[in-house]
This record gives structure tokens, C-alpha cells and sequence, in this order.
């Protein structure tokens, strides 16, 4: 039976492949984002960029929030809870949500242990910068993985560095002669059943989506050329001049992402994008959090 | 035998996985200019029917798909697939209208609701069904025929050359409803 549940939560997080997962903060954001093509939307108080403007300690959100995101919109609901914060975890499930996102966007709970997702029935979907986080998080039940990149700056160049680092190492074991794999996984730490996985499919058993900074229509198709599967979009588009068009075009972007000439319709005249700060100005690296 | 996949989001992937096992040559539809290629079948895959409705409209693919079925273009909707085929959506908007079925969406609630089970389907036998946060058929409007129900629900129709499930056939290893959609194209159904 609990086979049969992580099946069905990974094949839940395969019927999103394609798609763009947005942040919302309201009723309104969420029915902006569903009309825009949002294959699920993540609800949460304050999206990446405020959460490192106010500082201080960021929780799960309230409830009452997100079922009134619930009640919005017919799309897969999505919402946050702190790493290792399993009693966090216990009250998503309580209300019913569609994924957890066990995320170092909060502030962490646990600065040791993940959650043993394997004890939900709900599914969880968890940042990896590289091979090695993603298949530890896959061990601990997580049913689909995201890159962390770098949340709530508006700039790319980390989740670009966390999908080439997982595709590269990707390639590195499939390289590997068979008797090298058990070696291999004590390196990167990791169970020796899932690396064999990867030497033998040259992909992750779960899905792969990338996450944090992705601000405009290129940077959705740059991700999904370097081999993303969707894309999540967290402060990109309500810190945007035109979170309605911006939206539209980062959905279509993402289904048409190798058509140069479409991108180029798609970016112009978008209005003003998220200011963004420069991963490196930035003191407080979220991408850090949770190894 | 050439099958065009509509690849706007979801599980088109796993659909061209199984129809190369089956031998079947695929294409992907993700613009209004992959229409003018010659398909002799259609699929339209599971993911979120609310953002395929909206790509084809905004994309330009609506009113061609929409023809070509009405022509007679032998087609496979599978859960979303199932609601864009839907003459009737509760609580949604209709998108294709081809087929005379009332659906209701997210009929089994949220992801806690989604299951797998094994039920007949007429004409193939006993087959794995995997629901999905899924639709199921709550009326036949028109000439379709009902060819499975799961738990008492309707969940496969086949109205002419249309055939819609509201569960996922490409999530499992079992291709024996491509096989039927394939012999269904060819004309042997």
C-alpha cells in the first residue's frame, strides 16, 4: 500500500511535467496564475523576495491561507514547510494539500534531519543543488526534486549551476563500469539502489523541475533546454510590472521553449521584470540550507 | 501508423513511450504549423486541463483540432484528454465539445483521493487503471458507448472514433488500450 502511494505521487508530479508552478500570496494572485496557465500554483504568506527583504524567522503559512487558496482554484495547491518541521508537514497533510514543499526558502527547522517523507501519504517535492542531495532526499520518500537555485533574487546563474551540476554528474556515472557503482555511492553518499537507477536510466527516478531566480520567458527555455522538466516561478512574476502577461508568457515559453522566434514575440513588451540582486550581493544563501 | 501527440503539458512523454513500444511512429503537436502534418491519430494526454484549454486557444490549435475530429481523426483522450473531448464540464468550461459526455472534474477530490485499482474493459479484459487527481463520466449524452467503470463510475467511452479514459493507460506497463486505439485508427474497430 505505501508502495502503491508513492507511485501515484510521483506519477502526480509526472502529470505537471511541462508546466510552470507559481507562487501566490492570495485568492486573486492564485486565480491570476490558474487563468494564466499555472499547472499548480505553491501558497505561501510571502513569496522568496520579501521573506529576504524582512528577515527574521519564515514559517509554514497559515491554514486558513491556504485553504482559501484551496477554495480558488481547481489546480493542484502546493504550500511550504520548514526542513525537518514534520509537525509542519503533519498539518499540510491535515488540510488536504496536493505537495509539500519541504524548502530552504523557511527559515530550517531541523539543522541535521530532513522529514521521513516516507512516512506521508502526501507527496513532497525538495531543492537539490547536485546528484548527491537530490537521491538523499529520493531516499527520504521525497516523490520529485527541484534545483534550489537561488530564491527570491531574480537571478538565474545558480539554478543554472544546480541543473548543470545534476546532469553532469548524471552523465559522469553512466559513464562508470557497473563494479565502480558501489564506490560511486559511498562518494557522492547516496543509496547504492538509487545511483543504479541513474547508471541505468541516465535520469532521476522522479521528476525534475527547476526552481529559484527564473524571471522572464528565456530564463523558463534556458532551464528547460538544460534538461529541466517544468519550472517553478516564485517572486519573478508578482514582483513584476505585469504579473498577468509576464505569467502567460513564461506558461508558453515552457511548451514552446526551443522556438527562438516564439521567445522573442513572447519577451517583448512585458513591462517592467523583478529588480533582482545579484546572487552574490546577497548575504543569506538559502541554496545552503539543508545538505 | 503515424499518431501526432498534443505536447502542450502533462504526460505526452509517457504516451510516446508507449506508442514506440506498440511500433507506432509519434509526433508532437505544440504548434498550429505541426497540423499540416499527415497523422492518421490523435492523443491527448493527462496533465491540467485548465492550462492545455487555455495554450490551444492562445496557440491557434482549437478550431483545427476541433475539425479534424469532427472529420473523423480517430482520437485518445486519457483524464485531462478526457475533459478537453467533453461536450459537457462541471464546474469548467468545455474546450474541444466533440464527445457527448458530462464529466466531472477532480471527481475524487484532491491528491489524498487519487488511486490505482483493476476493473474490466470491455473488449480487452482486465486492465490496471491509475486515477490521478481524475475526472469520471457522469452521464452519456450521445451514441458513446461505455466500455469500463471503476467503484460504479464511468470512467471509458467510445463514441465513433473517439475514445477517452479517465484514467492514465500511459502511466502503466500494460499497452493494451494503445493496442485498441492503434486497431480503433487502423479501422479494425
Amino acid at each position: 500500500m505505501a508502495e502503491n502511494r508513492y507511485e501515484l505521487n510521483r506519477q502526480l508530479a509526472q502529470m505537471l511535467k511541462g508546466g510552470v508552478i507559481m507562487d501566490v500570496t492570495t485568492p486573486e494572485q492564485a486565480r491570476t496564475a490558474q487563468e494564466a496557465g499555472a499547472c499548480a500554483v505553491m501558497a505561501l504568506e510571502r513569496i522568496p523576495a520579501d521573506i529576504r527583504a524582512a528577515g527574521g524567522v519564515s514559517r509554514m503559512s497559515d491554514p486558513k491561507m491556504i485553504r482559501g487558496i484551496q477554495e480558488a482554484v481547481s489546480i493542484p495547491v502546493m504550500a511550504k514547510c520548514r526542513i525537518g518541521h514534520f509537525v509542519e508537514a503533519q498539518v499540510l497533510e491535515a488540510i488536504d494539500i496536493d505537495y509539500i514543499d519541504e524548502s530552504e526558502v523557511l527559515s530550517p527547522a531541523d539543522d541535521r534531519y530532513h522529514i521521513d517523507k516516507h512516512a506521508f501519504k502526501v507527496p513532497f517535492v525538495c531543492g537539490a543543488r547536485d546528484l548527491s542531495e537530490a537521491l538523499r532526499r529520493i531516499g527520504e520518500g521525497t516523490a520529485m526534486i527541484r534545483t534550489k537555485g537561488e530564491a527570491g533574487t531574480g537571478d538565474v546563474v545558480q539554478a543554472v549551476r544546480h541543473m548543470r551540476a545534476m546532469n553532469g554528474e548524471i552523465r559522469r556515472i553512466q559513464s562508470l563500469r557497473e563494479d565502480e557503482l558501489p564506490e560511486a555511492a559511498k562518494g557522492l553518499q547516496v543509496p547504492l539502489e538509487l545511483l543504479r537507477y541513474v547508471y541505468e536510466n541516465g535520469r532521476l527516478p522522479v521528476v525534475n523541475f527547476a526552481a529559484g531566480g527564473i524571471a522572464t520567458p528565456a530564463d523558463a527555455a534556458l532551464m528547460m533546454q538544460l534538461g529541466a522538466e517544468g519550472v517553478f516561478v516564485g517572486s519573478g512574476i508578482f514582483k513584476s510590472g505585469n504579473p498577468a502577461r509576464r505569467a502567460e508568457a513564461i506558461v508558453k515559453a515552457v511548451t514552446n521553449y526551443t522556438d527562438a522566434g516564439l521567445i522573442a514575440e513572447l519577451s517583448a513588451d512585458l513591462g517592467e521584470a523583478m529588480v533582482g540582486i545579484n546572487a552574490q550581493e546577497i548575504t543569506l544563501l538559502m541554496a545552503e540550507r539543508g545538505q | 501508423m503515424k499518431i501526432g501527440i498534443l505536447a502542450l503539458q502533462g504526460g505526452f512523454a509517457e504516451h510516446a513511450h508507449s506508442l514506440t513500444r506498440l511500433g507506432a511512429e509519434c509526433f508532437m503537436i505544440r504548434r498550429e504549423r505541426d497540423l499540416d502534418r499527415e497523422m492518421e491519430g490523435l492523443i491527448l494526454p493527462g496533465g491540467e486541463s485548465t492550462v492545455m484549454r487555455k495554450l490551444m486557444e492562445d496557440l491557434g490549435l482549437l478550431s483545427g483540432l476541433r475539425q479534424r475530429i469532427a472529420d473523423g481523426l480517430p482520437v485518445l483522450g486519457t483524464c485531462a484528454g478526457l475533459i478537453l473531448l467533453a461536450e459537457e464540464v462541471e464546474g469548467g468550461k468545455a474546450c474541444l465539445a466533440t464527445m457527448g459526455v458530462r464529466v466531472k472534474r477532480n471527481a475524487y477530490g484532491r491528491q489524498l483521493g487519487s488511486f490505482h485499482t483493476e476493473e474490466n474493459f470491455q473488449g480487452i479484459g482486465r486492465i490496471p487503471m491509475t486515477f490521478i487527481r481524475a475526472p469520471y463520466i457522469e452521464a452519456v449524452l450521445g451514441e458513446g458507448q461505455i466500455l469500463a467503470r471503476a467503484d460504479g463510475r464511468i470512467v471509458a467511452v467510445q463514441e465513433g472514433k473517439q475514445l477517452a479514459c479517465a484514467f492514465h493507460p500511459e502511466l502503466t506497463e500494460d499497452l493494451r488500450v494503445h493496442r485498441y486505439f492503434l486497431d480503433m485508427a487502423g479501422g479494425a474497430l
